[in-house]
């Protein structure tokens, strides 16, 4: 590699670098906690692993003969709140009998005014788990927008791009200075400046392949407003195009959802219930119940179905898989968050988020450590070329 | 100094342990997709491979 095109990539992993840092430190410290979001939530509010909850001896949690009605469950669900509330989703723990249903004001109410009630479909009763006001919900809101809605999301993404930009030009920085060196060497006896410089190499090395899936995962969760945007104005749109124009549905002609679940079963026989959007919000049309399906094996799972039901009658007007774009906003949540393979996976994923904190962190020393200001892009640009072995000046 | 000594390595020579690490860990990440059981334990695995060559570097052979 010329000593040019070292000095071009040295520059874009300096720039791209000093723009996500503080960004990216912020994502893992939150992000580190949220790990384990499972495992501290049910430290803070034992109900969600309430015993009493029944497991589901048929994978699902919409069929079994014990379990309540899905328009009992609603009925109890909306009594709770005040008078006029609309059922907004409802979603199911397909290995437990748990169940959530949330309600709003009004059918297009933002997330802001909606509430949550989770409930046991065994016994009818509501099951507490943990509050929204606490601090996992505090460092989820900070983790995925700052407090600042879309806009707050989307700059996070781009944080991410920068960050992936980051990792691209180190790892090709790492070329020249390692070409005299054996990998994993950390010259420890050295100056604090090579020792640093020799782990931030090691460990950014390391953790390239999982940093650039969580990075980049991060990324396409940012895009999920935009995504289910695209998804509502396209397929959903398509799907529902004899409807339009139609008057929305009022609440009070919402029909049984256990027919409605019963026609939709029917129409894809093997597929459990994930959630149901109801008319008016962002994940349906203003007539129809939409059904989301898993698929059963752990592969299809992920990959979600929908299917529409007349709200008012009760039949299913179409069904359809997810577009390529929402497999993929999917298949990033779990790969993203690190929840989806046991404790030891969340583990490995918190260490290689401390490893990650250290790149950015001797990042950072590098950075304001450089050859005390003197000629400091080329006498950096020197330590890259020599593996950081000629150019200590003490 | 034994790095010098070594001479100047060749790029499959640097990069061949990271793509042996990128490769164990994207293959644990997407099996602990497919399946649990033995599939997560493969991933673990799969992903214990970055961990594990970071602490043999820091604690096995700082010089």
């Amino acid at each position: 590699m010329t000593q040019r095109a070292i000095r071009g990539w040295f520059l874009v992993h300096k720039w791209t670098s000093l723009i996500c840092t503080l960004f990216l430190l912020m994502l893992c410290l939150t992000g580190l906690p949220l790990i384990f979001h499972d495992e501290l939530d049910t430290l803070a509010a034992p109900g969600g692993r309430d015993p009493a909850l029944r497991i589901v001896p048929v994978g699902s949690s919409a069929e079994a003969p014990f379990l309540r009605p899905l328009d009992t469950m609603l009925a109890g669900a909306l009594a709770r709140r005040p008078v006029g509330e609309v059922p907004l989703f409802m979603a199911f723990d397909n290995e437990r009998t748990l169940m959530t249903i949330t309600t709003g004001p009004t059918p297009d109410a933002p997330a802001a005014d909606m509430t949550l009630q989770s409930f046991d479909r065994a016994s009818g009763r509501p099951v507490a788990l943990a509050s929204d006001d606490g601090v996992m919900h505090f460092l989820l809101q900070l983790h995925t927008d700052m407090f600042l809605g879309l806009p707050g999301m989307l700059f996070l993404g781009a944080m991410g791009l920068s960050f992936a930009a980051a990792l691209v030009s180190g790892v090709i920085l790492y070329a020249p200075f390692m070409r005299k060196l054996p990998f994993g060497t950390v010259r420890a006896s050295r100056s604090r400046r090579i020792k640093w410089l020799d782990y931030h190499n090691l460990l950014g090395a390391v953790t390239l392949a999982w940093a650039l899936v969580v990075g980049l995962t991060g990324v396409v969760n940012t895009l999920a407003t935009p995504i289910n945007q695209l998804w509502q104005r396209n397929e959903l749109a398509a799907m529902t195009r004899a409807y339009a124009g139609r008057e929305a549905l009022p609440p009070s002609r919402y029909g049984s959802l256990d027919r409605a679940m019963a026609a939709a079963r029917a129409a894809i026989p093997g597929y459990n219930p994930q959630f149901i959007a109801f008319p008016g919000g962002a994940f349906s049309s203003k007539h129809h119940y939409a059904v989301f399906f898993q698929g059963s094996t752990p592969l299809t799972q992920r990959m979600l179905t929908v299917a529409l039901i007349d709200a008012e009658r009760a039949t299913v007007t179409a069904v359809a898989p997810m577009p390529w774009y929402g497999h993929a906003l999917a298949l990033s949540q779990p790969l993203h968050f690190g929840d989806y393979g046991g404790l030891p996976l969340k583990i490995l994923w918190a260490l290689l988020t401390a490893m990650t904190i250290a790149v950015l962190g001797s990042g950072i020393y590098l950075w304001i450590s450089r050859s005390h200001g003197r000629a400091s892009t080329a006498a950096q640009v020197r330590e890259i070329e020599t593996g950081a072995a000629l150019v200590e000046v003490e | 100094m034994r790095a010098v000594k070594r001479g100047r390595q060749s790029n499959r020579a640097i990069f061949g342990p990271l793509v042996l690490i990128a490769l164990a860990s994207l293959s644990g990440l997407v099996i602990a997709l497919t399946g649990d059981g033995a599939r997560d334990a493969t991933a673990w695995l799969g992903l214990a491979v970055p961990v594990a060559a970071a602490a043999w570097a820091a604690w096995a052979r700082p010089s």
